[in-house]
């Protein structure tokens, strides 16, 4: 890519020119954010929904950016809506937002702390060490419960209104504003991260560490900050999901809550940041589907679409969605180029 | 306290018999296999159904579980898994989980989500009195049948032509390859024969396992303990880990019952930061 730019173009000039909004991200957020009034009976699972896809987000930072295969997202999840949850059922932290950023940075001091502990061993190592520490964190949750409620759930949460002024409403319309804008900025955070110099050298350790550090990228230490970010977006949407619901169950450390979002970010594509939230849109609306034709027994499909998705081959379904996507922004180009082209 | 550990012991080598095959399959061919314990579960209910609802003997009933999950694992080895080997582990795990959930939601469908008991036959059940220790028959059992299993696979591993060449697959694929063995057919022979194992542990455990639709993902965690813990170039290492595990369980589920999992999971946390190749591995993954 760098070779075809003209000398005179620094390194600078392309990586602002990599980063620039193409008109179809544009449009993919005003329709998101049109969805407020176009669906306004749908807003409870588009809050789901947008929880999902931050999540999501947040497991595409080390898997897609950094090649680190966690089973244990959920651990960052799980503490963060507990967190949010106790802030809020002993008045410690009313302010909704604040109770959010605060449990998205213990999530991440968590992130910090277990990131040492991924940066050992083969795939197998990490994998086991992600799910243990989830796992761990679940069995702390059960054994303390007359902190986090035990096996029955965290209850008796009420929510302060938003800034002090907006009130979460039993429709979840409030929720749902307010999940999409935390969204939309976790997603402006994570973009800037990902053109940045720092994402192009999180790709190269991707795809070979010993490369990279060859050309002096201090791998370890990259690995680290990205685990501890990607902790961090975890956490937010963990909370969000307390905040929302106003309930926090053991089930948020699970394996399947970890082993879902697998799916959700293998259905959108890894590696490009829309991936999570594309797969996240889908992977709903298959569930909602699913779920109204047979109620108990969704994760059999859910289970049938992975094994046919890795089957086929996850090039090949990336591929397809590179070839939509490219044909989207053909279009979106040509859409743009012709009022210029009136225009001369 | 004798009786925890002898407990625990017949605890151990039941996680044993479960998770030899898995710890070969990973050695071998270095695939992350979750659906492990589907096998197991397989195991289970297809002994359920024949004592239970056939009236087959128990004594029949466990070698048939075996025939059949060896028969289930060979059958999807050949016609699902063979396509996984060479891809990347992140494949391997979304395609092994996307087993499990089907198998999970499959058996809920053909069976029912409760609890499932396995008829053992009167001679089976009560408990021996030896120096005040208080043994129960089907423990003692369980502690016969893979004790001998052990020894038997052992053997087999150590001393038979097979064996050998297993041995060799393991150590160096493309050597072994290049001396005529034929790695994928001893591959598939293995991966048939670890599933029956993991059947037939599924079928013996049902009574202290317990078992029901969700039994793979609640075993999960112990099986790659096993396995990760105890490395996967010998069968040793796997056997002393499942012992130890099965005794800590047992012992931290006595001594401190609220505290769970909790101490299992944080010794294996340390033992991988310590080592992460296993306790007894020299490469747990090329």
């Amino acid at each position: 890519m760098s070779a075809m730019l003209p000398p005179t173009h620094g390194v600078a000039a392309f990586l602002a020119r990599r980063a620039r909004w193409s008109p179809l991200e544009i449009a993919f957020w005003v329709f998101a954010f049109a969805t407020i009034w176009l669906f306004p009976g749908k807003h409870l699972i588009l809050t789901e929904t947008a929880i999902l896809a931050l999540f999501a987000l947040s497991l595409d930072l080390i898997l897609g950016y950094a090649g680190i295969i966690s089973l244990g997202q959920a651990a960052f999840f799980g503490l963060a809506g507990y967190v949010s949850g106790l802030l809020a059922k002993y008045g410690i932290v009313n302010e909704p937002v604040i109770a959010l950023l605060f449990s998205g940075l213990v999530a991440a001091a968590l992130g910090f702390v277990t990131s040492f502990l991924v940066l050992r061993g083969s795939d197998l190592t990490r994998l086991m060490v992600t799910l243990g520490v989830a796992l761990m964190l679940g069995e702390l949750a059960n054994r303390y419960s007359n902190i986090t409620g035990g096996a029955d759930g965290l209850q008796g949460i009420t929510m302060a209104p938003i800034f002090g002024v907006f009130r979460f409403d039993m429709f979840g319309h409030t929720g749902y504003i307010y999940c999409l804008i935390v969204l939309f900025v976790c997603f402006l955070i994570a973009r800037r991260i990902v053109y940045s110099p720092f994402g192009l050298s999180l790709r190269s350790l991707k795809g070979n560490p010993l490369r990279a550090s060859a050309i002096g990228i201090p791998v370890n230490r990259r690995l680290v900050a990205i685990y501890t970010v990607s902790a961090g977006f975890a956490g937010v949407a963990g909370a969000l999901l307390t905040q929302t619901t106003a309930f926090c169950s053991l089930d948020v450390f699970s394996l399947e809550r970890s082993a879902d979002l697998l799916l959700v970010l293998i259905i959108g594509g890894t590696g490009y940041l829309y991936g999570g939230l594309i797969g996240a849109v889908i992977y709903k609306f298959l569930q909602d589907w699913i779920a109204s034709l047979t109620p108990q027994y969704w994760q059999f499909w859910i289970g049938l679409v992975l094994v046919a998705i890795v089957l086929v081959g996850r090039e090949r379904v990336d591929g397809w969605i590179t070839a939509v996507r490219a044909a989207i922004v053909r279009l979106g180009g040509r859409l743009v180029a012709r009022p210029a082209a009136l225009g001369s | 306290m004798l009786t925890i550990l002898f407990d625990g012991l017949a605890y151990g080598m039941l996680l044993f018999v479960l998770a030899c095959g898995l710890s070969v399959t990973l050695g071998l061919m270095n695939f992350i296999n979750l659906a492990h314990g589907a096998f197991a579960m397989a195991g289970g209910y297809c002994t359920v159904i024949l004592v239970n609802r056939l009236g087959v003997p128990f004594a029949l009933g466990l070698p048939i579980a075996f025939l059949v999950t060896a028969a289930l694992g060979a059958l999807f080895e050949r016609t699902l898994y063979v396509h996984v080997y060479r891809r990347s582990h992140l494949d391997q795990v979304l395609f092994t989980i996307g087993l499990v959930f089907m198998s999970v939601a499959a058996v809920d469908y053909v069976m029912g989500s409760s609890q499932q008991f396995v008829l053992i036959p009167e001679a089976l059940q009560g408990h021996f009195i030896v120096f005040g220790i208080g043994m129960s028959k089907y423990r003692l059992l369980i502690i016969l049948i893979c004790g001998l299993l052990t020894v038997a696979l052992q053997l087999m591993i150590g001393k038979t032509r097979f064996g050998s060449r297993l041995r060799a697959a393991v150590d160096d694929q493309r050597v072994a390859r290049g001396l005529g063995i034929n790695v994928g057919a001893v591959f598939a022979i293995t991966f048939a024969f670890g599933s029956g194992l993991a059947g037939l542990g599924g079928a013996l455990g049902a009574e202290i396992l317990g078992l029901d639709p969700t039994f793979p993902l609640k075993y999960l965690i112990y099986f790659l303990i096993v396995v990760t813990v105890g490395g996967t170039s010998s069968i040793t290492g796997p056997f002393v880990a499942s012992i130890l595990l099965g005794i800590a369980d047992v012992a931290g589920k006595y001594y401190a019952p609220k505290l769970g999992a909790f101490v299992i999971y944080t010794i294996m946390i340390v033992v991988l930061i310590w080592r992460p190749q296993g306790l007894f591995g020299r490469s747990a993954a090329r």
